[in-house]
């Protein structure tokens, strides 16, 4: 305690530098040069347009849920509200061709924008633990879904032209995916880093009591917080079905869990309060590789899963130990 | 009479204070020991080196006659000591019994399994031999506080504890609970534990001490028989200190009022306050802990809003209900905790004093971090923040530079009143005079000050008026001039003016 009076001479006015995200990159560049190796292939402009385009929904709702987790939230409902905006844009087109796509779009990530903001209602003013809240959500998000498409699904035929074309469409070779998926993480580093809601929502993750006290409506920024993720989870819902050219029930069942593991993958801090966009780009990209490039060099797909795993748990180690170096750099050069 | 737990020479020094300087001590077997003296006088302290929470600097200490040094409270209570404090600290989703028992379950020889008949009846028995009848089964939550501390005092004679301390066991009971655990307290007296007993309440002290210790600022001040003090003599020991002039108080011309409370209740809290601050004055609202006097200040603040009453800030009747209602009132809070209420320690000193007003930062929806740098460094220049630079973490400064920081983050909104509850706690004296600079400049400019502090020379060094409680109620007020110690201690100990 003491050493700091002294510490006040002599030192650079300069910020830190952060090695958070260090650990995770050196993992995604030694992966590339395996699965490059292995396959030439790999490295492909081709295929590597195809992995953004398969990885852009993913990165999406990455986005959202980075927003929820960083208030010390989580959401496990965004798997369901993505089938249910996904089928509800479906069977607005079917039923309404002429509609445009514009349209089934908003309405898509408006229905999702009142599902996340149901769960914020709950988690801020109800006063139930996240988990819980949206455990209960995803299951009621689930059976409307089934409800409201008497179980049944919206094929590929029923759908107009340009409905599907807004996934499979794009700029050049870039598709729209990629294209949504850049603008909406640009959008939301924005969001985080230079706006008042996002410095509350760091604040908010890191000491709630500080947050209240300070007086800053603490609850208008949790539900601004999930009804950004389901926003986003809309969007994620109607590129789904527009991509996969079939709106199904069951869609997204279970994906909720890859969205948080590229959330923890790219550093976001289940206890809330850090985390960075620069980070969950990382951690969206490995998953992304992973689904790409175990096929591309051969691996049985009884194994995919098994490997996925190990590497996800292998990457969380080692970028916590790396994590953890630098930490100890910091505090040493503070001594001196 | 014989000795059995005795103290010589105890001193304990924490980074730049002196907490325990010189003290002795005597326990004797089968009495009642009242330990008193001002808030921060050092009898926590003083508690936390007999149960080997603090290992002193120097001093030794001798149990039975024996020397001993504990490394904490595991040794301690193996000894014999057991400590029970005003709040619980036991478990209140488990029984009665398991909380007297975890950690020396009764265990069946062979099996090892647990013996829960056995406990169940030994339980009994020891609630039984305290005259209390209660299901053993029932959850501690369940409890009320009083039959909380009853289970607790079970829990130590489980472990047979020769000495029990209680630190200000009535603070939260009734007055019927108080006549109970006089009770409880006189029959295991009789049993032949000795008992220390800490309490603000004269009412204890005469009622059930052998004898008294009181302590002074960090000093042992004198050991007497409980029927060879009064009450003046008393609290003159507990005061009677020279006021040293740490303290530039500077005249400033006090304006309208600032902020006005009158006949502000919670029911069960407080009843009745009324007082005002103007503006460019220094009030101190102060009172013995548990007085009632955070609790004002986080009524005004919104933070636990009062039941009725009215709050009146700059003549004009305002409606706080929660603390952004207070900010926009112009009502400004130092919170007492800084490390869990005011500060985020992982974040930047800039971005710290930046929460403070995220709204100033805020052009056309985007946040200027450029205009936070700026404005942090002009506050952190002009509080005097000893750091590398304003992008220090809150976490790597000390006690009176994370105080200022929070004091910079206040100001960056527009006020009219300040709330200081226990601005200089925990930090040194150096930082100590530093806080009394600020808060001398903040009422030049006009703030009206509503200091909330526990150390009398603080409140009398630095105050145009105070304002004393006592169980929920405002006392006496005194001005700057008529303001003595035993004054003030009096209104704050002895008014008999009770609330129930």
């Amino acid at each position: 305690m003491l050493m700091l009076f002294t510490a006040n001479t002599g030192v650079k006015k300069k910020k830190k530098r952060s090695y958070r995200e260090f650990g995770m990159l050196l993992i995604l560049v030694v992966l590339c040069i395996i699965f490059a190796v292995l396959n030439h292939r790999f490295v492909s402009a081709e295929n590597l347009l195809d992995m953004f385009r398969n990885t852009a929904i993913l990165g999406i709702l990455s986005v959202g849920m980075m927003v929820v987790i960083l208030t010390g939230g989580i959401d496990l409902s965004v798997g369901a509200v993505v089938a249910l905006t996904g089928m509800i844009s479906a069977m607005l087109v079917r039923d309404h061709p002429g509609i445009p796509v514009v349209v089934a779009l908003l309405v898509a990530m408006l229905v999702g924008a009142v599902c996340g903001m149901i769960n914020g209602l709950l988690v801020a003013k109800g006063r139930i633990i996240p988990i819980i809240a949206t455990l209960g959500m995803m299951n009621a998000y689930r059976g409307l879904t089934f409800i409201i498409s008497d179980s049944a699904w919206v094929s590929a035929h029923e759908m107009p032209t340009g409905y599907k074309a807004l996934a499979t469409g794009g700029i050049g070779p870039m598709s729209n995916l990629v294209i949504i998926c850049v603008v909406v993480m640009a959008v939301f580093y924005y969001f985080l880093t230079y706006t008042k809601s996002g410095r509350s929502i760091y604040a908010i993750g890191s000491n709630a009591e500080v947050v209240h006290i300070t007086g800053i409506r603490k609850d208008r920024i949790l539900i601004l917080a999930y009804t950004i993720l389901g926003l986003l989870a809309g969007l994620a819902g109607m590129l789904w079905v527009s991509k996969f050219a079939s709106a199904q029930p069951d869609t997204a069942t279970g994906y909720e869990m890859n969205v948080i593991a590229a959330c923890v993958l790219g550093g976001v801090s289940i206890a809330g309060g850090s985390g960075k966009m620069q980070g969950l780009i990382l951690g969206v990209l490995l998953l992304g590789i992973m689904e790409n490039a175990l096929p591309l060099v051969h691996v049985s797909p009884f194994w995919q899963s098994f490997i996925r795993g190990m590497i996800i748990l292998i990457a969380i180690i080692v970028n916590v130990l790396i994590k953890r170096r630098s930490t100890a750099q910091i505090l040493k050069r503070r001594e001196i | 009479m014989d000795t059995i737990l005795r103290l010589e020479n105890i001193t304990k020094v924490f980074p730049g204070v002196k907490a325990l300087d010189n003290v002795s001590f005597d326990l004797r077997r089968g009495e009642i020991h009242a330990l008193m003296g001002e808030n921060g006088a050092g009898k926590s302290t003083f508690i936390k080196v007999i149960t080997g929470v603090h290992k002193p600097e120097e001093g030794k200490m001798f149990l039975d006659g024996e020397e001993v040094s504990f490394d904490s409270t595991r040794d301690s209570y193996s000894a014999g000591i057991a400590c029970i404090y005003q709040h619980s600290t036991a478990y209140p989703d488990l029984s009665i019994t398991e909380n007297i028992f975890l950690g020396h379950e009764i265990v069946r020889p062979k099996t090892r399994a647990l013996n829960w008949r056995a406990m169940h009846k030994s339980a009994a028995e020891l609630l039984d031999r305290l005259g209390v009848s209660l299901d053993t089964n029932t959850t501690m939550g369940e409890l009320s506080v009083a039959q909380q501390q009853i289970v607790e005092i079970a829990k130590a004679l489980s472990s047979d504890a020769r000495i029990i301390i209680m630190d200000e066991p009535t603070a939260a009971l009734t007055k019927q609970e108080s006549e109970d655990l006089y009770g409880y307290t006189e029959r295991l007296r009789d049993d032949g534990v000795s008992i220390i007993f800490i309490s603000h309440r004269f009412e204890d002290m005469y009622r059930l001490g052998d004898r008294v210790t009181v302590l002074r600022d960090a000093q042992y001040i004198g050991t007497w028989d409980i029927n060879e003090i009064s009450n003046k003599d008393m609290i003159i020991a507990m005061v009677g200190r020279e006021i040293t002039n740490l303290f530039p108080k500077r005249s400033v011309s006090i304006g309208e009022p600032a902020l006005e409370v009158k006949n502000l209740c919670k029911i069960g809290v407080f009843q009745d306050v009324s007082f005002s601050v103007r503006k460019g004055e220094i009030v101190s609202l102060t009172g013995l802990v548990g007085a009632g006097r955070s609790e004002v200040a986080e009524a005004i603040f919104g933070i636990s809003p009062a039941d009725s009453g009215q709050i009146i800030v700059d003549g004009k009747s305002v409606k706080v209900h929660n603390p952004t209602e207070a900010g926009n009132a112009g009502i400004g809070l130092l919170p007492e905790d800084r490390q869990k209420q005011a500060l985020i320690l992982d974040w930047e000193i800039s971005k710290n004093i930046g929460l403070g007003n995220l709204t100033k930062f805020t052009e056309h929806f985007f946040y200027d971090v450029k205009k936070e740098n700026e404005d942090a460094q002009t506050l952190a220049e002009r509080l005097a923040i000893k750091a590398s630079s304003i992008f220090d973490k809150a976490s790597s400064l000390s006690g009176g530079n994370q105080q200022k920081v929070v004091i910079a983050k206040v100001l960056t909104t527009d006020l009219k009143v300040i709330i200081l509850d226990e601005p200089t706690k925990g930090v040194d004296v150096g930082a100590k005079a530093a806080i009394y600079e600020i808060m001398g400049d903040l009422s030049e400019q006009g703030y009206g000050i509503l200091l909330i502090s526990s150390e009398m020379p603080e409140v009398l060094g630095m105050s145009d008026r105070i304002v004393v409680m006592k169980s929920g109620r405002v006392t006496a007020e005194f001005d700057k001039d008529t303001a003595t110690q035993e004054a003030i201690l009096e209104a704050a100990i002895l008014n008999t003016a009770n609330v129930s």
